[in-house]
């Protein structure tokens, strides 16, 4: 067959800048990779946050509703039984746990986009395993649920919720938040791999959001509920996530390793399943 | 080309959706530093057959090789000689240009000493620099192609592979991003793979086409050649029959010859599928 041209045409003076791009950059190797993917999609996150903020502005108005009309009224009906703590600050970190969940939820919407739009084709032909893929844009996900997360906690400490301020402890409630939002959505993300068309994941997302929200104990403590309820709030993570959190907001729970211990492991099981299932949106 | 250094080889490559033989027995062997060009029409399977070369279709060992990696069993490594642009516009719309290419070099593990100078090196490459803080939103479809461009050349690659990259751009955008591809290969010495249904742009820019139709290669060389083997087919032809001289072929008529139905007879079977012509549809839509 034919031979490439010897001779390449003359090269302009713009293109000059190409030769620092002649070296391809030294690989990372090893455990190094999975950090290093991590921060990046953080990154992108929060630039994509500082061009537009609307989304931090309108995920703020459900928890606030939430606080606000039905926190405020439960407290004043004494209906829940919550010990000696004022309903209103036993449901705030249930709002910030549930409020997160509700949006990453729908994470796997986001995918399926990037999947249509061709940016997660792209990114699946860079040297990014799967896992770290996940990984990167469940934490992503997760900083964007920690700023809501300081939202809601600024209202509620505006309705007089009596909350920690300890710095260590709210570094306890930013992993809490991190990590569920982790769980859901790369619980979604696995939804999406599987039903793979957005209109099914909504559908889905829509079904489930409110079952596990109910069978929790974001609003109730599971002393008051039936039997079943009980068994399926015991498999809840985001039960977990919500005693982890009241624990270090109130100070009330003594089962923190436990609560820490389900949300690292709910996660990452999570994150392998998405992992698995992500190149199905590929192909 | 066997003498060069292979960039890219395929051996019997397969690849079936369901029923479809998207890519049926393709053999092919891109040389180091060609421009590559696969032509064919829409459901060729030159989508596949990208797919395939761009460890993103599990396809079995043996079958594809980049730059003599296997791509069924390297995965990595061949991905870290790969730059890769889709045929949708896969620019990050809420990020500035400069934000879209730092994240490739991140994931590409270039080093934070260098990242800010090699993303303004492959910004300017494709003339870009300008526009670098502003959202890829607000560019044009001309724009965001050549800062796909950039993305992908920020890592350095051997081997560019490219997917109808100018599919629903007006004449004057198609120029400049192929007036860029050509100044980087220059440049770079990198080989490019590029799909393409325009065939007055493979006649113009590639060193070498492969004519693709229904999932195989049915034509392979230069433009010249392919034209020149079936001039020469025709003339005999005509003087044969007594008939005038017939007009120098083009590379349209080259590719109506080799696959015997030519670019609109892709008959209404599943060549095409749904959901290839709602992307291609879509990237033409968001161009436009």
């Amino acid at each position: 067959m034919s031979a490439v041209p010897a001779v390449p045409p003359p090269v302009s003076a713009e293109v000059d800048g190409l030769r620092l791009l002649l070296t391809p950059p030294a690989a990372r190797t090893g455990w190094r990779i999975v950090p290093a993917r991590v921060v990046a999609m953080c990154v992108v996150e929060l630039q994509k946050l500082r061009h537009d903020r609307t989304e931090l502005y309108t995920r703020a108005i459900q928890p606030a509703l939430w606080l606000l009309i039905f926190g405020e009224t439960f407290t004043r009906l004494r209906a829940i039984p919550t010990g000696n703590i004022p309903y209103l600050d036993y449901m705030a970190p249930g709002i910030i746990a549930q409020s997160a969940m509700f949006i990453a939820i729908f994470y796997g919407i986001q995918i399926i986009w990037e999947r249509d739009s061709g940016v997660l084709t792209k990114l699946l032909v860079t040297p990014t395993p799967r896992a770290a893929l996940v990984m990167g844009k469940a934490f992503a996900s997760g900083v964007k649920a920690v700023i809501q997360a300081v939202v809601v906690i600024i209202i509620a400490a505006l309705l007089g919720v009596a909350l920690t301020w300890n710095p260590l402890r709210l570094l306890g409630v930013a992993v809490a938040v991190v990590l569920g939002s982790a769980f859901f959505s790369c619980l979604s993300v696995t939804i999406a791999g599987i039903v793979l068309t957005r209109d099914r994941l909504m559908g889905i997302g829509q079904a489930i959001t409110m079952p596990l929200f109910f069978a929790s104990n974001a609003l109730y403590p599971v002393a008051l509920m039936p039997g079943w309820l009980k068994a399926i709030s015991t498999v809840n993570p985001l039960s977990y996530q919500v005693d982890a959190l009241r624990g270090l907001l109130l100070g009330t729970s003594d089962h923190l390793a436990t609560d820490f211990g389900v949300l690292v492991l709910a996660a990452a099981l999570a994150i392998a399943a998405a992992s698995s299932l992500l190149g199905r949106l590929a192909r | 080309m066997k003498s060069a250094e292979e960039a890219v080889g395929c051996t019997g490559l397969e690849y079936a959706f369901g029923g479809t033989r998207a890519v049926d027995g393709l053999d092919l062997s891109v040389g180091a530093g060609e421009v590559f060009g696969l032509l064919g029409p829409n459901g060729a399977g030159k989508t596949t057959a990208i797919r395939a070369m761009t460890t993103l279709l599990p396809v079995p060992s043996g079958m594809v090789r980049v730059f003599g990696q296997d791509v069924a069993r390297q995965k990595m490594a061949v991905r870290r000689l790969l730059g890769y642009v889709p045929q949708a516009l896969s620019a990050d719309a809420g990020l500035t240009g400069r934000e879209n290419v730092a994240l490739f070099a991140r994931v590409f593990d270039v080093s934070r000493r260098e990242r800010a100078a090699r993303v303004a090196a492959a910004l300017e490459a494709v003339g870009l620099g300008d526009a670098a803080d502003r959202l890829a939103g607000t560019y044009s479809g001309g724009m965001v192609r050549r800062l796909e461009l950039a993305q992908a050349l920020v890592s350095a690659p051997r081997l560019l592979v490219l997917d109808e990259p100018t599919i629903g751009l007006d004449p004057i955008a198609r120029t400049s991003v192929w007036e860029r591809i050509g100044e980087i290969r220059a440049a770079t010495g990198m080989t490019v793979l590029v799909t393409t249904h325009y065939m007055d742009e493979a006649d113009q820019y590639c060193d070498r086409v492969a004519l693709m139709h229904r999932g195989r290669i049915r034509g392979l060389g230069t433009p010249e050649q392919l034209k020149a083997e079936v001039d020469a087919e025709r003339r005999a032809a005509a003087s044969a029959s007594g008939e005038s001289e017939p007009a120098p072929p083009t590379l349209e008529d080259v590719f109506r010859h080799f696959s015997g139905d030519g670019m609109a007879g892709a008959p209404d079977d599943q060549t095409e599928r749904f959901r290839d012509v709602r992307r291609t549809r879509r990237t033409a839509s968001r161009v436009g």
